[in-house]
């Protein structure tokens, strides 16, 4: 992760640059010319924020057809495999939606610290404990028939809310006593999914179930249903719906430029006088409360009750789709969308090739390992830079 | 499982001849009447409950006119759904075997609602004619029998008396498989005793490792277990020169000095069941469960561990609960002085899977 972290570090200390320059330009030279320039800076410096990625996922697509090869099995068979089973026919689309929802609520709690210069992998824990909380919320709910709508709203919120403080207390661990987030939170995890393992088997546990530990059902009247027309819950559009949102919040308004600066340079934050402390601990109560939603989705739209079956590995997918999308919300909605397609056909690809299924998980290592070496290329291309613009990299 | 392994190896060896087969298998699978799809919720070479199942699907694969397509590490969440749907509208699966407890409810009793041409078969005893589709099933094999035939020869090969048991969690099917293997042990040497570590999970290797040590430390002589793959339970009795007894899958290559023999699910007298029945254009059962006297259950070959005086006394065993013999004759008393056992129940009775207490002989506490 060292890696990981010099590398979004890196990135982050050039962005604010942008937006103190910005108004700068805007000053000294006629609007309209301006504006025209501006679209051409950006349409080039964004063009390499695409290049480079896809460039990187054809190197990897390039060294894992390699290791097919070694093996004797065919790449070509592999990737027309991955395009069948993740993307062509109406099933495989909907198999992949389905499978990148959670991914992208995971991958935004990963973006949302990283802005801020942390690297946050918590997100596992702080959706176990969400769902969780969800799943208890709703017994006394449940019990007394309250109305299903409300019932979800507060599972929603009690979801959020403990995913919120989970991954919040990495944050003041990070802020007040300078303890690294990076351990504190993967630790976290591994706290929370002991803690709802103890209620599940214990006081929680619902005895009608003897031979899997889990909370009381919530019934088919509690449960959040498809999106209409797919099968597809809603956890997908309101991740999607977080995605933007938070993309607003991150570019568009003095918090994001507030944590952006932070993430850049905490000295110079705090010499401008910004709350850098209480910055960290915003977005890593954001950060937690995106995981906890997707708890609460896995519980009230999946599993109908808490149990080990929440831990199921999204949240630490999400730091792989997180990294990939350079943790920009915005995309992370494709990126989640393509692990989504990798995830659904790799049972496609043990079926029909006879291979284990570590195989999709060597593609999935060897596209980040490549991705984290491609952050080294940005800047490096001249064909993306613009006269006079060498701060937009 | 040893099969597994060799043909792995002899996979890699064999690649040109493999090569050659190529052309003609491919086109004999395609030609195939009826597919099975079978989804695994870890590894299929664990040494374990997936190795089990990946055994008897590897048996069915060899069957004329049956093709079997199986999927790995399929978490308990909807993607065990979209993995099966996948089978059946991708690959054409007739019939879908799920194999992780999780994947019951509620995924394959809504998959079987929405594919009502489709049958769906579940690894454990849930299936209730009142409450769930026609077209969905359960196939369970008592394995407390196999664990009552270790325990028959653990009892002939301990000197301390004192076996080991690293349970995973205790519930009625762990409770089970601990109280017959002590029942075993019990038959065959009076003084014998075992002492239970439950982990608190299916799988948690560093915790099982370290009850292993635990146990040889209290001066336990023979360890055996009940957790998803056994293998680091195993290799540790084995490093520390005690002897083992298997679960799930045949754990002797990891043990070839102490392995005395081992529990295992026959998945594939199930399997192979279904496939026939398929062929045929029959309606397959919706309860299929049965221990020696049905074929599900078996023990593994004796390894270097067990003395010919254990293999007899086991071997007797094994006829003894093909003739339907009982292991649970009352009355009993459970470890706290309770009779929680009244009378003598018969081998599949379905009060026995009600099991929530250790009964006198088992030191530990499932509180």
């Amino acid at each position: 992760m060292e890696g990981g972290r010099a590398a979004c570090s890196q990135v982050l200390w050039w962005k604010p640059m942008v937006d103190v320059a910005e108004p700068l330009l805007a000053t000294t030279t006629q609007p309209a010319l301006e504006w025209r320039m501006d679209i051409a800076v950006r349409i080039r410096s964004s063009a390499e924020y695409i290049a480079i990625p896809l460039i990187a996922l054809a190197v990897s697509s390039l060294l894992f057809a390699l290791f097919l090869l070694a093996l004797g099995k065919s790449p070509a068979l592999f990737f027309e495999l991955v395009v069948r089973g993740g993307f062509g026919t109406a099933f495989s689309i909907q198999n992949t939606l389905q499978r990148s929802a959670p991914l992208i609520l995971t991958a935004l709690a990963v973006a949302v610290p990283a802005r801020i210069g942390l690297v946050m992998i918590g997100g596992e824990g702080a959706l176990v404990m969400g769902g969780f909380a969800a799943a208890t919320v709703a017994i006394p709910l449940v019990l007394t028939e309250a109305p299903p709508m409300i019932t979800l709203i507060l599972m929603a919120a009690a979801g959020a809310a403990v995913g919120a403080i989970w991954v919040g207390i990495a944050g003041i661990l990070r802020h007040a006593r300078g303890v690294n987030e990076t351990i504190s939170s993967l630790l976290l995890t591994y706290i929370g999914i002991a803690i709802m393992n103890f209620f599940v088997e214990g006081s929680l546990r619902d005895l009608t179930n003897p031979n899997k530990p889990s909370t009381m059902p919530l019934g088919e009247a509690y449960m959040v249903g498809k999106i209409p027309g797919t099968e597809v819950h809603w956890g997908l559009a309101v991740g999607i719906l977080f995605a933007i949102v938070l993309y607003i919040l991150l570019s568009r308004t003095t918090f994001g430029f507030a944590v952006r600066i932070s993430g850049g340079n905490p000295r110079a934050a705090l010499a401008q006088g910004l709350p850098v402390g209480k910055l960290v601990v915003a977005c890593c109560c954001i950060a937690g409360a995106c995981a906890g939603v997707a708890g609460f989705f896995e519980v009230a739209a999946i599993q109908g009750r808490a149990n080990a079956s929440l831990v199921a590995g999204y949240g630490f997918t999400g730091i792989l789709v997180s990294f990939l999308a350079r943790h920009n919300p915005l995309a992370i909605i494709p990126v989640a969308i393509l692990f989504g397609g990798i995830v659904a056909s790799g049972g496609l690809v043990q079926r029909r090739m006879d291979l284990p299924d570590a195989t999709v998980l060597l593609l999935q290592g060897l596209t980040f390992v490549v991705l984290l070496v491609s952050e080294t290329l940005y800047g490096r291309f001249k064909i993306f830079q613009v006269r006079g613009t060498t701060d937009r990299t | 499982m040893s099969q597994l392994l060799v043909s792995r190896r002899s996979f890699l060896q064999g690649t040109a001849a493999g090569l050659v087969a190529a052309g003609s298998f491919s086109r004999q699978a395609y030609a195939a009447d009826v597919t099975i799809g079978i989804v695994y919720v870890g590894p299929r070479d664990d040494f374990g409950w997936n190795q089990a199942h990946a055994v008897a699907v590897q048996a069915l694969k060899s069957l004329p006119g049956v093709k079997a397509v199986e999927e790995e590490n399929v978490p308990e969440t909807d993607a065990c759904a979209k993995s099966m749907e996948s089978m059946v509208n991708l690959d054409g699966a007739k019939i879908v075997l799920g194999t992780s407890f999780g994947y019951f409810d509620p995924f394959m009793v809504d998959l079987a609602k929405k594919y009502a041409k489709v049958e769906f078969r579940h690894a454990a005893p849930l299936w209730n004619a009142s409450k769930h589709p026609k077209n969905l099933g359960s196939y369970f094999g008592y394995l407390n029998q196999a664990h009552y035939v270790d325990g028959i020869a653990a009892g002939l090969s301990t000197k301390s008396n004192k076996l080991g048991f690293v349970a995973a969690k205790p519930i009625s099917s762990v409770l089970s498989n601990i109280n017959s293997f002590m029942l075993g042990a019990k038959k065959t040497n009076p003084n014998a005793v075992v002492q239970v570590i439950f982990t608190g999970d299916w799988s948690l290797p560093v915790r099982e490792a370290e009850a292993v040590n635990a146990l040889i430390d209290a001066g336990c002589d023979v360890i055996t277990c009940h957790v998803d793959g056994p293998k680091v339970v195993v290799e540790t009795a084995e490093k520390r020169g005690v002897r083992t007894c298997g679960h799930n899958a045949s754990q002797a290559p990891l043990a070839p000095k102490g392995f005395i023999t081992g529990a295992e699910y026959k998945w594939e007298t199930i399997y192979k069941s279904y496939a026939a029945a398929l062929a045929k254009g029959e309606k397959l059962p919706n309860m299929t469960s049965g221990g020696y006297e049905a074929d599900m259950v078996r023990n593994s070959p004796f390894g270097a561990g067990a003395s010919p005086e254990a293999r007899n006394a086991a071997t007797a065993a094994i006829a003894g609960l093909k003739a339907k013999q009982p292991i649970y004759v009352g009355p009993l008393k459970d470890n706290k002085g309770k009779v929680v056992i009244d009378k003598t129940y018969d081998n599949l009775d379905p009060y026995l899977d009600q099991m929530n207490y250790l009964l006198e002989g088992v030191v530990g506490s499932i509180t």
